[in-house]
């Protein structure tokens, strides 16, 4: 039952700060909106001490959900180690984000209702995360994504607000209804979508079944996960509230995708095809992103590609086998990601709001604990020792490399190191920009409050030592515990360990050197033709504006203006105006005269009864 | 029996027709009122016939209920008919035409 | 038993006399009493079928009550009984004709179509009150029942539309509570 109450806990703070916030005092809000994600992280860290063999799992069967004929689906909950490591994750830094939005929100008029949705999304990502079969994961990947609308478009009084999130709705669909595909092809397939059931099910499908199959549900997930094609409504999300963005579009749901893959694991570990497809999207996008961000000049839209570029670092991870890797790096990033955006709204909240970054800079003084956390997040980011991203960064590209020693294609790999190259330049320039550069005009910034400074502290430790759960040199207890889950060999044995981080680490540092270079005098540093290029998104989106938006928008004003007006009311229009015509002429039947109707229907009995009798008998 | 049944039903048809001619010729609502009397009549004399050749009482009994349901629409057209006098001073039925399309 | 036959061709052309003054007569007075002739003579036709208690029935309820009510509705309209508007139906009158012509040819037909079955002698019990009230009571008793509600239902219909419409609805000024035909162009 425990894991019930780690669902139902943030789904009842939402449904009472949904319904009752707005005549509450906000203290209770707060209260009410911290305190069950709390008492979430608390549930799911005593249930997930039940878990002490890798293959121990919790379930909870509410009822059966669906019964048609053999085919049943059930509304379960399932934790194992996987998923209890998520739950810790999504309420932990969850339960941090919230309380930070106590300090960041403060002056908003719409505090209950922030804090109704945000409760509503770990509760729907919890959902998410402990479902016992893809179905019940189904609902929490669409709920998460509605709540990820509703927070992206919170100030919907503004244009781009509501755009970006309709944005983020649509785009999100196409990834969807693919995942919706996969998982229909599942069913009927093999039957069952339970989870424990997948590895018998994925034995027996027909390898091109499979491989279609694992397409589609990665489908889904290019669209949650924002990786190539479908990355574009990520960094217009970054409309939405701060702490929204980091929670919600940095840390938690848009992982969901990668998380999937682990989930589904034994699906995708029989789809060598899927796998090649999944890694090389991958790197495509940790690479792709990377090179946006570098000339980006808002600071969230900047934290923003980095997440795309890191998501597609997981995705690699999951592609070449690595999954534990790709789990580790989740957690990591979800530590430091959280980090840097929350301390992105901190440097909002002292400016009032500026994220260009050509008017920020110089705030290391007044903001020195901020620029603090935002550093340790960029050394993380950029993967410098001992911070947690280096060994989950490492990790992976040790993997790639070690893929590409087996017969996978070394460019994973290369892509993989030029992709930590520029970011540690990216990240070098925006930390330089925001906090050293010459300061702009402005008034006076002010450190953030306590109950902002708190959980910005708390993930600046999980970024700094966090990452030695999954470091070999203390023993990896991470890993060794979702290596086993995840029952593929561990291939660090086999891996040429110390000179791969050297190399990584190399480029980290060589890749800050050139940030700090580059950035530490001059501000418009544009790069030339390439920034340009690079400025416009590699053309992304101008291709998707004339392949996809103008004429969906050109055959939508045709079917306003043709198709409805036109035909659809022209007929409605005729058939009305027929109908009338016929009234009018038939009208004079009713002459009003009873003596006429009892004369009709005379005429119809002689009728009737003429019938009758040339019938004959 | 020496009259034979084919007479009954001969006399129940010309008596029907007599109803049918009241209603389509006359405009007076009480004499209308009648002729669907005597088409009424008629048809009960057609009930009785059968019931007399087939030896079934129920032709009898469905008599009973049918001059039981002319009693109850005399009862209710009368009072229509003094209703509409009363508003129109008239019991010419052609006057009564307000259902005219 | 010729007095069979002569009662019938005397019963028959009563009635048929009778049908015609129905409809033919302009004093409505004069309709109603040729009503009661028809109802009369259709009596002793209903004797002649073997069915005295239908005989009965029809002179106690249609003389007796229906042609009284008729004759009652006649008193008391009686002035004005006679103004008729003009005619405005004009091929109302032929058109009826011909129809009902058609429409008697037709049923003569079917008459003669329906081959008559040999008929055998009525027993005696055959139509007495006993045998009708016993199928009434046993095997009909639910219609039996549902008639006497559809009683209930014409009396009341008749006490509520036979209201007079103006004194309490019109003096208050509200039009919704007139009864059919109350309405006025």
């Amino acid at each position: 039952m425990a894991l019930v109450l780690i669902v139902v806990l943030p789904l009842a703070g939402w449904l009472v700060n949904g319904m009752a916030g707005g005549r509450l005092p906000r203290p209770l809000v707060s209260v009410i909106g911290c305190g069950t994600v709390a008492a979430s992280f608390v549930a799911s860290a005593m249930a997930a001490r039940h878990l002490a063999v890798p293959s121990d799992a919790l379930t909870a069967t509410l009822f059966t959900w669906i019964a048609a004929g053999d085919f049943t689906v059930s509304a379960g909950l399932l934790m194992d180690r996987l998923s209890a490591l998520m739950a810790l994750v999504v309420t932990g830094v969850g339960f941090l984000i919230h309380v930070y939005s106590i300090g960041y929100m403060a002056d908003d008029s719409a505090y209950s209702r922030y804090f109704a949705y945000l409760n509503l999304f770990v509760g729907s990502m919890l959902l998410l995360v402990l479902g016992g079969n893809l179905l019940v994961l189904f609902v929490g990947w669409e709920l998460v994504g509605l709540c990820s609308y509703l927070l992206i478009g919170f100030w919907f009084d503004r244009e781009r607000a509501a755009n970006a999130g309709r944005k983020a709705f649509v785009v999100n669909r196409i990834g969807d209804a693919g995942f919706l595909l996969g998982i229909l092809l599942l069913a009927t397939t093999t039957g069952t979508l339970q989870f424990d059931r997948l590895a018998d099910a994925a034995g027996a499908m027909a390898p091109g079944l499979l491989t279609a199959t694992t397409l589609l549900l990665f489908m889904g997930a290019t669209g949650k996960s924002a990786q190539l094609p479908l990355y574009v409504w990520l960094p217009d999300a970054m409309e939405g509230p701060t702490p929204v963005s980091a929670l919600i579009h940095a840390a938690t749901m848009v992982t969901a995708g990668v998380y999937m893959i682990a989930r589904l694991h034994p699906l995708f570990l029989r789809a060598d095809f899927t796998l090649s497809v999944v890694a090389a999207v991958g790197a495509a996008t940790a690479f792709f992103a990377a090179t946006i961000a570098l000339v980006e000049w808002d600071l969230k839209r900047v934290l923003a590609y980095s997440t795309i570029s890191q998501l597609g670092y997981m995705f690699l991870a999951m592609g070449v086998l690595a999954m534990p890797a790709g789990v580790f790096h989740l957690t990591m990033h979800a530590f430091f990601k959280a980090l840097l955006f929350l301390a992105a709204g901190s440097v909002m909240h002292a400016t009032h709001g500026v994220v260009d970054m050509r008017r920020l800079g110089g705030l290391a003084g007044p903001l020195r604990w901020t620029a603090l956390g935002f550093a340790i997040g960029a050394l993380a980011l950029a993967g410098i020792p001992p911070f947690a991203g280096f060994f989950s960064k490492d990790l992976i590209l040790e993997h790639a490399y070690a893929a590409a020693q087996h017969g996978g294609s070394v460019a994973l790999w290369l892509a993989g190191l030029l992709t930590a190259y520029v970011t540690a330049v990216y990240i070098t320039r925006a930390a330089v920009l925001t906090f050293f550069a010459p300061a702009g005009q402005r008034d006076h910034p002010h450190e953030a409050p306590a109950s902002m400074g708190g959980p910005m502290a708390i993930l600046a430790l999980l970024s700094f030592g966090g990452g030695w759960v999954g470091a070999h040199a203390a023993g990896a207890p991470l890993l060794r515990v979702l290596d086993r889950f995840f029952a593929i060999e561990p291939a660090a044995e086999t891996l040429p360990g110390a000179p791969l981080t050297a190399i990584s680490v190399a480029v980290g540092v060589f890749g800050i050197i050139t940030g700090l270079l580059l950035y530490r005098r001059r501000r418009e540093v544009t790069l030339g033709a390439l920034g340009a290029f690079l400025a416009r998104q590699w053309y992304v989106e101008a291709l998707y504006d004339a392949a996809v938006v103008t004429p969906a928008k050109r055959l939508a004003r045709f079917a306003a203006d043709v198709v409805e007006t036109r035909g659809i009311d022209g007929a409605v229009n005729g058939i009305a105006g027929l109908v009338g015509q016929a009234g009018v002429a038939m009208r004079r039947v009713q002459t009003g005269y009873v003596r006429n109707y009892a004369a009709a229907i005379l005429a119809g009995t002689i009728l009737i009864l003429s019938y009758w009798l040339l019938r004959g008998p | 029996m020496t009259v034979p049944i084919s007479a009954y039903l001969a006399l129940s048809a010309l008596l029907f027709v007599l109803g049918i001619t009241g209603v389509l010729l006359r405009r007076n609502a009480l004499v209308v009122f009648m002729s669907i009397e005597l088409m009424l009549n008629a048809v009960n004399l057609t009930f009785v016939a059968f019931a007399r050749q087939l030896l079934a009482i129920e032709g009898q009994l469905a008599v009973f209920f049918v001059v039981l349901v002319a009693a109850v629409e005399v009862v209710v057209g009368l009072a229509i008919i003094i209703a509409i006098f009363r508003a129109r001073d008239t019991v010419d039925i052609d006057d009564v035409d307000l259902l005219r399309g | 038993m010729a007095v069979e036959l002569i009662v019938f061709i005397f019963a028959a052309i009563a009635s048929v006399a009778g049908g015609v003054g129905v409809i033919g007569s302009r004093l409505p007075v004069r309709n109603a009493l040729s009503l009661l002739l028809v109802l009369g003579s259709l009596a002793v036709t209903y004797l002649l079928l073997a069915a005295q208690f239908v005989a009965v029935l029809q002179v106690i309820v249609y003389a007796g009550a229906i042609v009284v009510l008729f004759l009652f509705v006649i008193m008391l309209l009686h002035k004005q009984l006679g103004k008729m508007s003009p005619d405005r139906l004009r091929w109302q009158g032929p058109a009826g004709l011909v129809l009902a012509a058609a429409f008697l040819t037709l049923i003569l037909l079917t008459i003669r179509l329906g081959a008559a079955a040999p008929t055998a002698p009525a027993p005696a019990e055959f139509g007495t009150a006993e045998s009708v009230g016993r199928a009434l009571f046993t095997a009909f008793v639910l219609p039996f029942e549902v008639a006497s509600m559809i009683l209930l239902v014409g009396i009341i219909a008749a006490v509520v539309i036979g209201r007079p419409a103006a004194q309490p609805a019109a003096a208050v000024g509200r039009s919704a509570a007139t009864p059919v035909g109350a309405s006025r162009r």
